[in-house]
């Protein structure tokens, strides 16, 4: 008798369940990714070789470009407290259907008295152009506007975190973080006044945004 | 695997011979290799976004006193002084009587890093074993890209210690005489 000849295993193989998970995958990735809003102040920042990240909550942005200088914070609930806190400390007020609008920006240019007028314009019509950027001093008073909404969206972020202490696996993050986010061209002494303005209110640590490079 | 054709006509009993269909089966390798490549792209794309962030800390604002001077040993410090076109004016000890006088010095690792790393080690043979203090001082016409930079040198080298604090006019006529105080 002959050897009995062993049959050779097909070399083609089923894809069908890995196209679909592959696809499940791409799905879920594409869904999960935040779709970045295009910024308004368009910064163009230096690079470091700093390993650490940026956080994604807690944090307060100041982007400056072209000398102008742009605030935002990156949690949506602490903006309204923020709004809440600047509009009686300026004696501004704002309408419901404002909070909710403010709740949307990302971030905004203008001293206080016109930012209902910025709200009231359409997103597209928000441009740079338009937005000559927040007032900013050397002194601690009202006239610093950019002082204020540091330290209102800091007590904000402290009255957010309170709020939510009951909450069931809630962890306090802590204090609210302060970041520069400055173009690399930016001369000296518009940076120069917002550190002065973080230290006048014992902000003195804070992070400045960069790109990554490689060390050489 | 899914497959359409059903052949089921083999034994029927002498039926219409059916002309055998195109298969169903499709290969889905290439599909699966686009599928996977877009997953990448996404994966890479989202970790990739966040930017950096360079940690800064300043001391403690005087305000009673705003001309409270830390005073530093002239022998554990140099001094940077930013200027413009991307280039440091930098002394060692005190601009008075300096151990090193000023010399103008391009950045990155041909230029300040190498005094750095030279400072680093002569400092401490001439100040009983303490380590070298840096004093950053950005003058008006350097750029965030200059602070940045330097910081970035500062945690590359390891610099225990620097601080950034504010130019003096004598420092602003070194900068000028060595024509680094351009816009």
């Amino acid at each position: 008798m002959g050897k009995a000849k062993v049959k050779r295993a097909s070399t083609s193989i089923d894809m069908t369940a890995m196209c679909d998970v592959s696809f499940l995958l791409l799905t879920f990735f594409v869904l999960t990714a935040t779709a970045r809003q295009p910024e308004v102040l368009v910064v163009d920042t230096p690079a470091s070789t700093s390993p650490e990240k940026l956080p994604d909550d807690g944090l307060g942005i100041i982007s400056v470009a072209d000398g102008k200088i742009f605030f935002g914070v990156k949690n949506p609930n602490v903006r309204e407290i923020t709004l809440k806190n600047m509009s009686q400390k300026y004696n501004v007020n704002f309408s419901a259907e404002e909070y909710e609008k403010f709740k949307q920006l990302d971030e905004f240019g203008v001293p206080i008295k016109n930012l209902r007028q910025l709200l009231s314009l359409p997103d597209e019509q928000r441009t740079e152009s338009i937005q000559p950027g927040i007032p900013v001093d050397s002194t601690e008073t009202n006239s610093n506007e950019l002082y204020s909404w540091v330290q209102e969206a800091r007590r904000a972020t402290i009255e957010f975190n309170r709020s939510r202490e009951g909450e069931q696996n809630f962890v306090d993050p802590g204090p609210m973080k302060v970041a520069i986010k400055a173009d690399a061209e930016e001369k000296y002494p518009v940076i120069n006044l917002i550190i002065e303005t973080l230290r006048n209110q014992k902000q003195n640590k804070f992070s400045f945004v960069t790109g990554l490079r490689h060390e050489n | 695997m899914a497959e359409l054709n059903q052949d089921s006509g083999k034994g029927g009993k002498g039926g219409k011979v059916r002309a055998k269909k195109a298969g169903g089966k499709v290969d889905l390798t290439a599909m699966v290799d686009l599928a996977f490549l877009l997953i990448t792209f996404f994966m890479l794309t989202t970790s990739l976004n966040t930017p950096q962030a360079m940690d800064v800390a300043m001391p403690d604002k005087n305000k009673m006193d705003a001309n409270d001077n830390l005073e530093i040993a002239d022998n554990r410090s140099i001094t940077l002084l930013l200027g413009s076109d991307d280039k440091i004016s930098w002394y060692y000890g005190q601009l008075a009587k300096p151990i090193y006088p000023p010399t103008t010095i391009d950045y990155g690792k041909d230029g300040i890093r190498q005094v750095l790393l030279r400072m680093q080690k002569e400092v401490p043979q001439r100040a009983d074993g303490k380590d070298l203090i840096v004093v950053i001082r950005p003058s008006e016409k350097s750029v965030q890209r200059n602070l940045v930079d330097i910081l970035d040198e500062m945690r590359i080298v390891d610099v225990k210690r620097y601080m950034i604090s504010k130019i003096n006019s004598d420092e602003i006529e070194v900068l000028k005489s060595e024509g680094l105080f351009n816009d």
